[in-house]
């Protein structure tokens, strides 16, 4: 069967992993150090984690050819799927990375400002390449707003019906990231999660509100998700990630172990 | 030497970065010629079956490897490269023809259950051939990754090594003399990926 992933994401700025606390925060410099990608990377590799995902948070040229030197180093140690996010806006920077030793890239405000990135991201790498990141808050009752440019800029676009037209355009993959839950802890948003994997073709990963290992469990079961991404839990060593997959076990998910 | 087939196939930085861990010699081969000397051939691949036939076709490859393969050395494909010795693709307006060293088409999943296409992920091996040499030292249920819509059918069912269940059960890897192929990825599946890669490495030294 096919197993549900856990994902460490490593938001990286000026070569070191961070973490700020909400959205937005990080630009002012409310950062936490967490420690070298690299060593981060291959501890999570050795507590079995089922992919990784690199955000280049700084989006900036400068971090960009950081975060290329940091996926050939884990690259070079780590054989499991990489991710690189952050800053990637034209199909080069897309070859630069999966040259490096990426195997997907993912892209959210580029994706928005022109979606055609996503049909040729996917004509010339594949649409198992391609990973739509969408940023979503409830704006009312029955509705998610998607954001742009890190969570601050409204784009007027309906979440599902962005995910819906992401896919229809190649995206191979959705990261639905909910920015009330984001940096809370308080649980992922498990309403736009089910919608949104509901709706789509492609695996749905739930990001942001990891606090508790049955917050996990809760947006694998009722959220429909396939895979949960966490920062926090996993850089400031709540968790290990072979401890959330023994709980997610016991919980008949089925994972890797 | 090990020649790891150089056709612009997506993941064939991944694979010589394995190989290169587990301490093998491999060289990224262009060339039919480069062939001659090889002890072992990777056929990589990622994407599109007829992108992959046709790019092989374009350097002369294709015929390279069916004769590197009739020399009896190892060979081993991975996902695009394991499609790629059946005939043919039901692929969307696939017209080309693989390298044909074993019957059967190359389906597509079917979806059924609200299965997600294409497959992306952790899946198990079951294994029937537990004396097929690139399985050494790997348990049967042990997880591989996957990133696939497509898969080939082999009507000689005495070459499936392991299978898999994704909605339907395939043939995950085959196995027939000097001829090993996998559906997974082993380059991306951490510690048991490694073993198998060794498993090959170990196989091309003797």
């Amino acid at each position: 069967m096919l197993a549900k992933r856990v994902i460490p994401c490593l938001d990286v700025h000026d070569g070191q992993v961070t973490r700020g606390v909400q959205f937005g925060r990080a630009e002012k410099g409310e950062l936490r150090n967490v420690g070298d990608p690299v060593e981060l990377a291959v501890r999570y590799n050795d507590q079995g984690a089922d992919e990784m995902v690199f955000f280049d948070i700084t989006a900036s040229a400068h971090g960009r050819a950081t975060m290329v030197d940091v996926i050939e180093r884990v690259a070079l140690r780590c054989f499991m799927p990489l991710t690189v996010g952050g800053g990637i806006r034209t199909l080069e920077d897309m070859q630069v990375m999966l040259k490096a030793g990426a195997d997907k890239v993912s892209i959210n405000s580029a994706a928005l400002a022109n979606p055609d990135l996503i049909r040729q991201g996917a004509e010339k790498f594949g649409s198992q390449c391609i990973v739509v990141s969408i940023d979503a808050k409830r704006v009312g009752p029955d509705r998610w707003e998607v954001f742009s440019h890190g969570g601050r800029k409204p784009t007027g676009l309906e979440a599902v019906s962005w995910a819906r037209r992401a896919v229809g355009l190649g995206a191979g993959e959705i990261v639905l990231n909910s920015i009330d839950a984001d940096g809370t802890k308080a649980g992922f948003d498990l309403e736009i999660t089910r919608r949104t994997s509901e709706a789509v073709g492609v695996p749905v990963v739930a990001s942001g509100g990891a606090g508790t290992l049955e917050h996990m469990a809760s947006v694998l079961l009722e959220g429909k998700a396939d895979a949960v991404l966490a920062a926090s839990i996993f850089h400031f060593g709540e968790f290990t990630v072979s401890e959330v997959k023994r709980f997610l076990a016991q919980r008949n998910i089925p994972v890797r172990i | 030497m090990i020649a790891l087939i150089d056709y612009g196939a997506g993941n064939l930085h991944s694979v010589e970065k394995a190989l290169r861990y587990l301490g093998a010699d491999v060289r990224r081969v262009a060339r039919p010629s480069e062939l001659k000397e090889a002890q072992s051939v990777v056929l990589p691949g990622v994407g599109a079956f007829d992108d992959c036939i046709h790019a092989l076709q374009k350097q002369e490859l294709l015929e390279a490897c069916r004769e590197f393969i009739a020399s009896g050395r190892p060979f081993l494909g991975i996902c695009v490269g394991y499609q790629a010795l059946f005939d043919r693709s039901e692929e969307f307006n696939s017209c080309a023809a693989g390298l044909g060293v074993f019957r059967g088409p190359v389906v597509k999943f079917s979806g059924r259950d609200g299965l997600k296409v294409p497959q992306i992920g952790w899946n198990q091996i079951e294994i029937d051939r537990s004396d097929c040499p690139i399985f050494r030292q790997i348990p049967s249920g042990s997880y591989v990754y996957f990133v696939h819509s497509f898969y080939p059918q082999p009507t000689d069912e005495s070459i499936v090594a392991c299978r898999t269940e994704y909605g339907e059960t395939f043939a995950s890897a085959i196995w027939k003399d000097n001829v090993y192929a996998t559906q997974f990825h082993p380059e991306k599946s951490q510690k048991v990926g490694l073993q198998l890669l060794q498993n090959f490495v170990a196989l091309s030294n003797n």
